[in-house]
């Protein structure tokens, strides 16, 4: 358990959220062309060695695709249980390559023990403008009262939180390695209770449109589907609520490209979607 | 980034509005158009029957029939049969492919592939030079009671190393999907259908060579987006992205379009 902070540590802790403030409104204060990519992963997959799981050879990928900023979790964060080392890692190669691309987004398990301060680490020591979270790997479901507790916590430090709901299609896990995906259901009623939320769903197959028409949540595209997909979800979420991502380096970049392509984009949407959405949700 | 010449093996009438064949066809080639997509490989009708009956099996011919009728320059149709009835999936396949315009079969979840019942059906096709395109899945979660793995497609390529055998999807599970099928050079591994994972390509090029692996989608269920980028985005030489993106399907298709009179 975490003593009470004293008054020096009270202003240490201040003076870190400051810069943590600043770090996100220096992310948020890039020009709104570009392409910010709000769903990378750094580090492994643990199943698989991946073509660009090196954090240099993302980096240079995602240049090439025009890439201006990439929000990055860590797939180390899944699996291990000494997450601060995943987060502190992720912030290294977060500062060491890219030369600003890359912000880092670090995961908070709230079924370990003191995770309090793996969030406090987050937004204080690492300077990160938010965090990510997989419930379905961290074994907790959407009614728990820590996720509920971890959000509140988040939102009062005004940290972004982004909610991986899958990382692979359930059908082809790993037979020692399968997780169920968490029921979307209770996700309403957490986020009504929680003022002051900004909440970004990764690698919803089917974006709950009830959530997005409320204005409280927003998506990427990275598993989008269908023909025409993001035209078609743009009909009937709005604007500002459907963001890129790429799901890089697990998927290939290209996927999330393609389907900016392949739907009939007027130039505020292709804006929107691109980059004015992900600086709006930053700022 | 190079411009190449795209032919999609795997495609439905689904995904897209129309309440007629004729209408839904046009607005998935608006899509195709989009990226690129010169042909388009159709099959299945509108309804999702996974075990149909002979009437079931004709009402979805004649809907793809009436689809590729519409924009014969773009599309390529193949007959759907189930093993179960083998004369009406004979009969099916003689009016479609000998006497009509289609130029392969699709095999969906009736019967697992590897079942003595598809030997004349593959026969038939082979005689007609007809390609074999049957679906395959391999889910942790659990298959359908007739729905076919890769390990099933091998039995069946082992039994007709003259067929052409198309294994849609690959198994979904990739990297034992194109394990499975390896030792049969007669069997291509379609990409479609799945996620766009990274490496997917790679493996499939690489353990296959390029001359075995087919660009397909699955869309309009599926994005035709997604699936490009498995061989757009993959680590692979441009002359393999050629061939997997059309010179393959194109090569495979054309014994059955010459007698056609189509030449590609």
């Amino acid at each position: 358990m975490n003593p009470e902070p004293s008054r020096r540590d009270f202003l240490k802790t201040a003076a870190v959220a400051a810069g943590a403030v600043l770090l996100r409104n220096a992310a948020a204060a890039k020009p709104a062309e570009g392409l910010i990519d709000t769903n990378v992963y750094l580090s492994h997959w643990p199943l698989r060695r991946l073509p660009c799981d090196e954090t240099a050879k993302l980096v240079t990928k995602l240049r090439a695709n025009g890439v201006t900023q990439a929000w990055a979790g860590s797939f180390d964060a899944l699996l291990y249980r000494d997450i601060a080392t995943a987060n502190a890692r992720l912030a290294e190669e977060c500062r060491r390559h890219g030369g600003g691309l890359l912000v880092p987004f670090g995961s908070v398990n709230p079924k370990l023990p003191d995770w309090e301060d793996d969030l406090r680490r987050c937004a204080e020591q690492h300077r990160m403008p938010g965090i990510r979270l997989h419930p379905n790997y961290h074994g907790y479901k959407l009614e728990d009262p820590d996720f509920a507790k971890l959000l509140r916590l988040a939102a009062k430090r005004g940290l972004l939180v982004q909610m991986a709901f899958i990382m692979e299609d359930r059908r082809m896990m790993h037979p020692l390695l399968q997780v169920e995906p968490p029921s979307l259901k209770p996700l309403a009623d957490v986020v009504k209770k929680t003022p002051g939320l900004r909440l970004e769903l990764l690698n919803c197959k089917v974006p709950p449109l009830d959530l997005l028409k409320t204005g409280d949540v927003c998506v990427e595209i990275a598993m989008l589907e269908g023909v025409g997909g993001v035209s078609k979800l743009l009909a009937q979420a709005p604007t500002e609520c459907v963001l890129f991502g790429s799901y890089a380096p697990m998927f290939y970049f290209e996927s999330a490209s393609l389907k900016l392509k392949e739907s009939p984009l007027n130039e505020e949407q292709l804006r929107a979607v691109r980059c004015a959405n992900a600086q709006r949700l930053l700022a | 980034m190079t411009s190449f010449e795209i032919w999609d093996v795997h495609t439905h009438l689904t995904g897209v509005p129309g309440s007629t064949p004729e209408e839904r066809l046009p607005r998935l080639l608006e899509y195709a158009d989009r990226m690129g997509i010169a042909k388009l490989c159709v099959f299945l009708g509108f309804g999702r029957q996974y075990d149909p009956t002979p009437d079931q099996l004709r009402q979805h011919n004649d809907e793809v029939l009436r689809a590729v009728r519409r924009c014969p320059d773009r599309t390529f149709g193949f007959v759907y049969l189930n093993p179960k009835h083998t004369q009406a999936s004979l009969d099916e396949l003689n009016r479609c492919v000998r006497d009509g315009p289609m130029v392969g079969v699709k095999l969906w979840v009736a019967q697992h592939c590897n079942e003595p019942t598809l030997d004349p059906i593959v026969a038939r096709a082979t005689e007609l030079k007809a390609v074999v395109l049957q679906h395959t899945w391999l889910k942790i979660t659990g298959n359908l009671p007739g729905e076919s793995t890769p390990m099933d497609v091998a039995e069946l390529a082992a039994r007709h190393p003259r067929a052409t055998i198309i294994c849609a999807h690959t198994g979904g599970d990739w990297e034992r999907g194109i394990r499975a099928i390896r030792p049969h050079p007669n069997v291509y591994a379609d990409i479609d259908g799945g996620d766009p994972t990274s490496g997917y390509t790679e493996m499939a090029v690489r353990e296959l060579g390029a001359e075995r692996v087919l660009y397909g989608s699955d869309a309009g269920g599926r994005s035709f987006a997604s699936q490009l980028a498995k061989v757009l985005g993959a680590d692979i030489p441009n002359s393999a992205k050629r061939l997997v993106l059309a010179e393959n399907t194109k090569r495979i298709l054309k014994p059955i379009l010459r007698e056609k009179g189509i030449n590609v």
